[in-house]
């Protein structure tokens, strides 16, 4: 086959993602698109696995057979979306064993929202409804990202998500209907996760520079604000059908921009878990490291027994 | 701040100042391909890719981890190095001995509107 010319090709993946085509693993790719693209699809993934670790917290203590069957598979439907990621991924030439390296020293982040340790079982509900909620809002229109794996990962996600908040929310009304000490456990946990689960969307748009490039590739189809603003008017009537309050005396709906406004969000406290000092980014990382070296030697008897049928046959 | 993107799924992540990661592979389990059937009556599509030691290992992950749904009535997976793939891109070369002979579709054939069931 021919080799066709760097401007023909780069005109040719600008005309796919014009044309909204998808862009596949073996296409021609700028290499800033490749690097954004593993960048985005790796911390997502990260996101998932370590995601498992806060409600994976409550499963051995789940109340009932019911709850705990759900919630185990909840964690493996985190797992299962990790792996889809780490799977996209993989087809813009990252390595999975080098992903997770990256993982657990810490050079690539994952999302700061689980950061945060679940005090009671309350959480797990919290979790699902908003947490799995704002995870909605961002990964919705990831379903038509420029990146053919990704969107179609994300499809696959997405279906499977909607079961994980319909889940939180139908243990947070269970709740409501029992006593008040069950009734205050929910708003305890709500005022604890509301406000993270707004900084789920990233610094306002304001501060974010290369927002532009990302919407001109199609790999970012909102900004962060809008899918916060988003969040927050779905969430207002939830929270009134559940019988919780949302922690914002600010909150109130705006007649002329036909959305709810909402207080300020604490930057600096995102900026500190961020930078590794939120109540519990040590632990995440010493967990998942463990598990990994814990694993070593499945991974390599595995591989030495493949090894030695190979040699049979 | 770092820029951080609200695509990161389950909450924002840096898009600046992190490694991409390298194509360098580790010692890893081989990479496998899976391919689900639907149901019957379908053919098998391609849903992703997994890590497994061995070939068994490969079908029993891809069961937990692309049909714990009922997404499908049979799998098959093969190991990523065994594929030949062309290039994907449609106006590739290797698809222009199809792209010149638009008589192998039924469009091409002109028939009166009188002739019924065609
Ligand atoms: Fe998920
Ligand atoms: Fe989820």
């Amino acid at each position: 086959m021919t080799a066709t010319a760097e401007p023909d090709l780069e005109r040719l993946f600008e005309h796919t993602i014009e044309r909204d085509q998808r862009i596949e693993p073996r296409d021609w790719l700028p290499e800033g698109y490749r690097k954004t693209m593993i960048r985005q699809i790796a911390q997502h993934a990260h996101s998932e696995i370590i995601g498992m670790q806060p409600e994976g917290n409550w499963i051995t203590r789940a109340p009932s057979l019911r709850r705990k069957a759900i919630l185990l598979a909840k964690v493996q439907d985190e797992a299962g979306h990790g792996l889809y990621l780490y799977s996209a991924a993989e087809t813009l030439g990252a390595d999975r064993a080098d992903l997770t390296e990256k993982l657990i020293s810490g050079r690539q982040k994952y999302s700061s929202i689980f950061n945060y340790p679940t005090l009671t079982f309350a959480d797990v509900g919290v979790i699902g409804w908003l947490v799995d909620g704002a995870a909605i809002c961002n990964q919705v229109p990831l379903c038509r990202s420029s990146y053919g794996p990704y969107a179609r990962a994300m499809i696959r996600i997405c279906k499977e998500e909607s079961f994980h908040q319909r889940q939180g929310y139908e243990l947070l009304m269970t709740m409501m209907r029992g006593t008040e000490a069950q009734r205050a456990m929910v708003q305890d946990a709500v005022n604890r996760w509301w406000w993270p689960s707004l900084m789920m969307f990233g610094p306002p748009d304001a501060e974010s520079p290369n927002t532009a490039q990302s919407m001109a590739w199609k790999v970012k189809r909102h900004t962060n604000d809008e899918l916060r603003q988003r969040f927050v008017d779905m969430s207002v009537p939830q929270a009134k059908a559940l019988g919780v309050t949302l922690p914002d005396p600010e909150l109130k709906w705006n007649e002329e921009r036909q959305h709810h406004n909402f207080g300020p969000i604490d930057w600096d406290e995102f900026k500190q878990i961020l930078k590794g000092n939120g109540p519990c980014n040590a632990q995440r990382i010493a967990h998942r490291r463990k598990a990994h070296e814990d694993g070593a030697w499945v991974r390599e008897a595995a591989a030495a027994y493949a090894a030695k049928q190979e040699g049979r046959a | 701040m770092t820029e951080l993107t609200a695509e990161g799924g389950h909450g924002a992540v840096p898009l600046e100042g992190v490694p991409a990661g390298s194509s360098q592979v580790k010692h890893d389990w081989p990479l496998y391909e899976v391919f689900v059937r639907g149901k019957r009556g379908l053919n098998h599509v391609h849903v992703g890719s997994l890590h497994a030691a061995d070939d068994e290992m490969a079908l029993h992950n891809a069961r937990d981890l692309y049909t714990r749904r009922n997404e499908g009535v049979s799998i098959w997976v093969v190991k990523a190095t065994d594929i030949t793939a062309s290039s994907p891109d449609e106006k590739d070369p290797f698809f222009a001995p199809s792209g010149d002979k638009v008589y192998r579709h039924p469009t091409f054939y002109e028939i009166p509107d009188n002739v019924p069931h065609m």
